[in-house]
C-alpha cells in the first residue's frame, strides 16, 4: 500500500500541504469566476429583480428577455444589428486571415533560414512587444489618414496584419519543427513556397489556433472609435457599448452585451485550450 | 593606427560581401519577409520615430508642425500638474500590479501543474477568462456602487466597519486602489499561459535527480529545479507584464469616469489620449508617448537582466 502511494506521489510532498493548497485554490478560483458568472445571471434577470434590494446574487426566474429587449432595441436603429455584426465579423475574419498568412510566411524564413538581417530584424520585432500599441497611436492615425484609410475598415484590419506578437509565436513555434522534413522535401524537388504551403504550415496547426485566438481577441474587442465615425461602419462592440451608456433604463440590456461581448473570446479559447498551450510552450524569450 | 585601420576596413569590406553574397542566395527569404516587414515597419517602427521627431514640434495637423525644442517636454514636466499626477498612478500601478500580477500568474501556474489533466484544463479557463471578457469588468462598478444598495457598501454596513456608504469611484482616496483590484483580477493574461505551458514541458527527470540530491519539500523544487528551466519564458512573461502595467487605461477610464474626480485616475495614456484626440495637440501628445516609450523599454531591460539572475 504504502508503496503503491510513493509511486503515485512525489516522495517530497506532505499532505497537508495538498489539501491546503488545494482548498486555497478553490477559494481562487471562485473570486475569479464571481464577477463572470454573475455577469451572466444578472443578464438572465428580469427588469424587477435587476433593482431588487437586497440583491440576490442568482436570477430567481431567469429570463431571456434582456437578450431580445436588445435585439429589438438594436432593430430600431437604423443601421441594423445585422450591418454592425458583419462589420466586426469582417474586420475580425480579414484581419486574422492576414496576420495568419504574412505573420506565418515571416516567421518560416526567420525560423528556418540563415540570412543577413534575420537576428536583428527579430531582435526589433521582440522590442515591439515591450511597448504598447497607445504609443504609435498618433503617428498611426496620421499615416492612416495620408493613406485616405481613415473611416475605413482597412484603419483596422491592415495594422492588425503586423502585430508583433503573432509573428514571435510563429517563429518561436517553428524553431521546434525538425528541419530534416523541410531537406527532405526540398530533394524532393519542391521550391520554397511548396515547402511552406506544403510541409510547414500542415505541421503548426497548434500555432494557427494561437495566433487566431490572439488576433481574434484583438479585434473583436476593437472599438475602433478613433478610426471609424460612420455609424453603417462601427463595430459591434462599439454599439453595443453605446446602448450600454444608455442610462437605468438600460441596465438589463447593458448586462446582455457585456455576455454577448465576452462569450465569443471565450468560447473560442474553451475549444481551443489544448493547441494554444501547446504553442505557448515555445513562447520563450530567450537571450 | 593607420595600418590598422586600412586593415579593419579590407576585413570590413570582406565581411560586407560575404553578406552581400548569401543575400543574393537567400532572395527568396526576403520575399517571404517583405510582406510583414514593410507592414511593421509601416506600422510599428515608423511610428515611434515620427513620434519622437514629431515630440519636438507643435502640431494640430491643420498646420505644417513647427520645430519648437525641447518645450513640449519642458511644458510636460514643469507646467502640467496633471501629467505628473498621470505619471505617478501609472507608477504606483505599475509598481504595485506588474509584479504582484506576475508572481500571482506564476504562483497560480506552478500550483495548477500538478492537478490532474481535466482539473488542470478547467482551472486554466476559470483563471484566464477574466483577462478576455471583455468589457466585463464594469460589473466592479455594481459591487462597489456608491449608494448603500452596493454590495460592499452595504457588507461593510452590516459589519460595522463603516457608517455611512462609500462613493467608491468618485472619491479620489479609493479609486486608484479599488483600480488596482480589477486590474489585478485581470491579470493572469497571455504570461500565465505561457507559465502554465512552460511548466508542462520541465523535464520529469530532473525532478528525480533533485529527490535523489536531498530536495526536501515544494519551494526547494521550485527554486533549484522548475525557476531555471522556466528561465525564458518568465522573460516572455515579465514582456507581457509589463506592457499592459504601464498602459492602463481602459479600467480606469470606464470605472472612474473620463476625465475623473480631481483627476485622481489619470493615467499616462489617458492624458495621451486627451491630448491626441480631444484637443489634438499631436506634437504635445506625441511628448508623452515617447516618454511612455522609454519609460516601458527601460523597465523591460531592467528587469530582464534582473530575471538572467533567477536560481543562480
Amino acid at each position: 500500500m504504502s508503496r503503491k502511494l510513493i509511486k503515485k506521489r512525489k516522495p517530497n510532498r506532505s499532505v497537508a500541504g495538498d489539501i491546503a493548497l488545494y482548498f486555497f485554490l478553490l477559494l481562487v478560483a471562485f473570486v475569479m469566476a464571481f464577477p463572470i458568472i454573475y455577469a451572466v445571471s444578472s443578464a438572465l434577470k428580469p427588469l424587477d429583480e435587476l433593482f431588487k434590494f437586497p440583491p440576490k446574487i442568482f436570477a430567481q426566474h431567469p429570463t431571456l428577455d434582456n437578450f431580445s429587449d436588445l435585439f429589438v432595441t438594436m432593430g430600431k436603429s437604423w443601421v441594423t444589428f445585422t450591418r454592425y455584426l458583419f462589420n466586426t465579423v469582417f474586420i475580425t475574419f480579414v484581419g486574422t486571415a492576414g496576420h495568419l498568412i504574412i505573420a506565418s510566411m515571416g516567421a518560416f524564413v526567420l525560423a528556418k533560414y540563415d540570412f543577413p538581417g534575420n537576428k536583428g530584424f527579430f531582435r526589433i520585432v521582440t522590442v515591439a512587444m515591450m511597448f504598447t500599441g497607445m504609443v504609435t497611436q498618433i503617428p498611426n492615425y496620421l499615416i492612416l489618414n495620408k493613406l485616405g484609410w481613415i473611416d475605413t475598415y482597412w484603419a483596422i484590419i491592415i495594422p492588425a496584419f503586423a502585430s508583433p506578437m503573432g509573428l514571435f509565436l510563429m517563429k518561436q513555434f517553428m524553431e521546434g519543427l525538425p528541419t530534416s522534413l523541410i531537406e527532405a522535401a526540398k530533394i524532393d524537388g519542391a521550391n520554397e513556397w511548396k515547402v511552406f504551403s506544403g510541409i510547414v504550415m500542415p505541421n503548426v496547426k497548434p500555432a494557427w489556433m494561437t495566433l487566431i485566438i490572439f488576433s481574434v481577441q484583438g479585434l473583436w474587442n476593437n472599438r475602433a472609435s478613433t478610426y471609424i465615425y460612420s455609424e453603417e461602419k462601427k463595430t459591434l462592440v462599439y454599439a453595443l457599448q453605446q446602448i450600454q451608456s444608455g442610462g437605468i433604463a438600460r441596465t438589463g440590456q447593458g448586462a446582455a452585451v457585456l455576455v454577448v461581448v465576452m462569450i465569443v473570446p471565450i468560447i473560442i479559447f474553451v475549444f481551443s485550450e489544448s493547441q494554444i498551450l501547446e504553442t505557448m510552450a515555445s513562447s520563450g524569450l530567450k537571450d | 593606427m593607420k595600418e590598422y585601420l586600412q586593415k579593419y576596413f579590407i576585413l570590413r569590406k570582406h565581411n560586407m560581401n560575404v553578406a552581400w553574397k548569401k543575400a543574393k542566395n537567400r532572395k527568396m527569404c526576403y520575399l517571404f519577409l517583405a510582406p510583414y516587414a514593410i507592414l511593421f515597419t509601416m506600422f510599428y517602427v515608423f511610428p515611434v520615430v515620427a513620434s519622437i521627431y514629431y515630440s519636438f514640434t507643435y502640431y494640430n495637423i491643420l498646420e505644417p508642425p513647427r520645430f519648437i525644442g525641447l518645450q513640449n517636454y519642458i511644458s510636460l514636466f514643469l507646467q502640467d500638474d496633471i501629467f505628473l499626477i498621470g505619471v505617478k498612478n501609472t507608477l504606483m500601478i505599475a509598481i504595485i500590479t506588474g509584479p504582484l500580477g506576475y508572481i500571482l500568474s506564476f504562483l497560480f501556474a506552478w500550483l495548477i501543474n500538478e492537478l490532474p489533466r481535466w482539473i488542470r484544463s478547467i482551472a486554466v479557463i476559470v483563471f484566464y477568462a477574466p483577462s478576455i471578457a471583455g468589457n466585463c469588468y464594469v460589473i466592479f462598478s455594481v459591487f462597489f456602487r456608491g449608494d448603500a444598495y452596493g454590495y460592499v457598501n452595504a457588507f461593510l454596513m452590516s459589519v460595522g466597519l463603516i457608517d455611512a456608504p462609500k462613493l467608491w469611484f468618485i472619491d479620489p482616496k479609493y479609486m486608484l486602489p479599488i483600480c488596482m483590484l480589477v486590474i489585478l483580477w485581470m491579470s493572469l493574461g497571455t504570461g500565465f499561459l505561457s507559465f502554465v505551458a512552460g511548466l508542462q514541458g520541465v523535464d520529469r527527470a530532473q525532478f528525480e535527480a533533485g529527490y535523489m540530491d536531498g530536495i526536501k519539500n515544494r519551494w526547494q523544487e521550485l527554486w533549484y529545479i522548475t525557476l531555471p528551466n522556466m528561465k525564458p519564458m518568465l522573460m516572455f512573461g515579465a514582456v507581457m507584464t509589463i506592457t499592459s502595467s504601464f498602459g492602463v487605461c481602459d479600467v480606469t477610464m470606464a470605472l472612474c469616469g473620463y476625465p475623473s474626480t480631481d483627476y485622481a485616475a489619470r493615467t499616462i495614456v489617458t492624458h495621451l489620449f486627451d491630448y491626441g484626440f480631444s484637443r489634438f495637440e499631436m506634437g504635445y501628445a506625441c511628448a508623452i508617448a515617447t516618454i511612455l516609450f522609454l519609460m516601458m523599454i527601460l523597465c523591460n531591460k531592467a528587469i530582464q537582466s534582473l530575471l538572467r539572475r533567477v536560481g543562480t
